[in-house]
């Protein structure tokens, strides 16, 4: 596991490619979202280093939702799918060895949670956590199954499309990010106000996962493939000299 | 025509939504057992070195109202000012802690070690501070600050410095209320909005 003492500056957020604060087709950003301007500054250790997990932390299933919650005994309903791809950084470089952790609805769109109280039903046999580390050269995979479209109260008749919640580390705290998978070709992704809230329509197609025919397995289960890209950072020789005076 | 820069655009964030719990506390959501061992439970261990603090407070929406869903992670040095995986780091203070909103009252609580001064680059020394994240329903991308104590000098650090408008500057200071307890509330929008940060 690598340590914390290669710092170095972190690119600046580009926030334009993010969603901004307060929109008002996603009610409840209203209430919630900061007026004032964020106080921008040059990354500090506070923001380059950050938490490392060891590849011990990650049982055999954590990264099978399909057989997770059962520990294996019984499968979850639905289209079985493979979720797979890269962590990188804005530099093109792989993240190796970092967490990635998902979350979502069973493959009739209701969550595990006391506050979901959609009418479809809960399967016995899918918790919806899964969680693994990037390998040594960023890889990550996850077999899951297909989550269901969910209605959700926020304009009169408001759907989320298919799509899965993924947390990212990176190496950095400053790198942290949350964001969502969507599946290509769900004509809900146009409609959803939580994926409008990304102003410019080519970074929302980041986050959409195009089937990928290569990786799945016949018989079995059908792949989508989910690039990941975190906050870059600046090594340069000349900003290592100045590290070492 | 030029050269072609050939970098990544970071991904854009999306919401962590009103289940995030499900994914990255599992207990809190109610599916405890879920995984052998739950990540960011304590960012300290029996015997770190320091003194042992308490952080309580809420997250509050622009109408007053605390909110009951939201999720923080904190990262920090330990007493000394050092980072977990650092050379000399107290291997009791792993520095990462996932901490919730309680579903019923609203309130966090953040127990830790206070953290040690930390240089920023070019040397100058920056108080001591714990980072924070913050996500929530309604949070399109997560929210960094940074919690700093009422009990030390924070005259010349470098972020507080920046704050233009001095009365912002209490946003950023927890306060105490007690031997080893602070206070620090998140106010998210409206009087006395916390100051966001973007490092
Ligand atoms: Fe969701």
């Amino acid at each position: 596991m690598s340590d914390n003492r290669d710092l170095g500056p972190l690119v600046p957020r580009n926030r334009a490619i993010h969603p901004p604060a307060y929109d008002i087709d996603y009610k409840t950003s209203v209430p919630r979202s900061p007026r004032w301007s964020l106080l921008s500054m040059e990354s500090t250790p506070s923001e380059e280093t950050g938490p490392r997990f060891g590849h011990s932390l990650i049982g055999d299933l954590d990264n099978n939702l399909i057989l997770n919650f059962t520990r294996g005994k019984a499968p979850a309903v639905g289209e079985r799918i493979l979720m797979h791809g890269r962590v990188l950084e804005e530099m093109g470089r792989p993240v190796p060895h970092t967490l990635v952790e998902i979350w979502q609805a069973n493959a009739g769109g209701r969550y595990r949670h006391k506050k979901d109280t959609y009418l479809a039903p809960l399967d016995p046999n899918f918790g919806g956590c899964g969680r693994t580390i990037t390998d040594e050269n960023g890889y990550y995979e996850f077999l899951t199954i297909r989550p269901g479209a969910y209605p959700w109260p926020n304009r009169a008749n408001d759907w989320r499309p298919m799509h899965i919640h993924i947390s990212v580390f990176g190496h950095s705290f400053g790198q942290r990010l949350i964001t969502q998978m969507y599946f290509e070709g769900d004509p809900l992704i146009d409609r959803c106000p939580i994926a409008a809230t990304i102003k410019d329509r080519s970074q929302l197609d980041r986050l959409v996962a195009p089937l990928d025919m290569a990786h799945s397995r016949p018989l079995d289960f059908l792949a989508y493939k989910f690039d990941i890209v975190l906050r870059g950072r600046r090594q340069t020789m000349f900003e290592n000299k100045l590290e070492g005076m | 025509m030029v050269q072609k820069l050939d970098y990544l655009v970071e991904s854009p964030s999306q919401t962590a939504g009103p289940y995030v719990h499900i994914g990255l506390m599992p207990t809190y959501a109610g599916n405890g057992g879920y995984y052998a061992t739950e990540i960011g439970t304590s960012p300290i261990a029996d015997g770190a070195k320091g003194e042992v603090i308490e952080i309580t407070g809420e997250v509050i929406d622009g109408t007053g109202w605390a909110l009951r869903d939201a999720l923080i992670e904190s990262w920090q040095p330990d007493a000394a000012g050092k980072f977990a995986g650092q050379d000399g780091a107290d291997p009791a203070a792993a520095g990462h802690c996932r901490f919730a909103a309680d579903a019923e009252s609203g309130l966090f609580t953040l127990r830790t070690v206070k953290p040690g001064a930390v240089a920023a680059r070019g040397g100058a020394m920056q108080a001591p501070h714990i980072s924070l994240w913050i996500v929530a329903r309604g949070i399109n991308t997560g929210l960094q600050t940074r919690i700093y104590f009422e009990d030390e000098d924070n005259a010349n650090d470098p972020l507080l410095n920046r704050i233009e408008q001095r009365n912002r500057v209490d946003t950023l200071i927890a306060r105490k209320v007690g031997e080893g307890q602070y206070r620090f509330d998140i106010r998210l929008q409206g009087e006395g909005e916390t100051v966001f940060l973007d490092i």
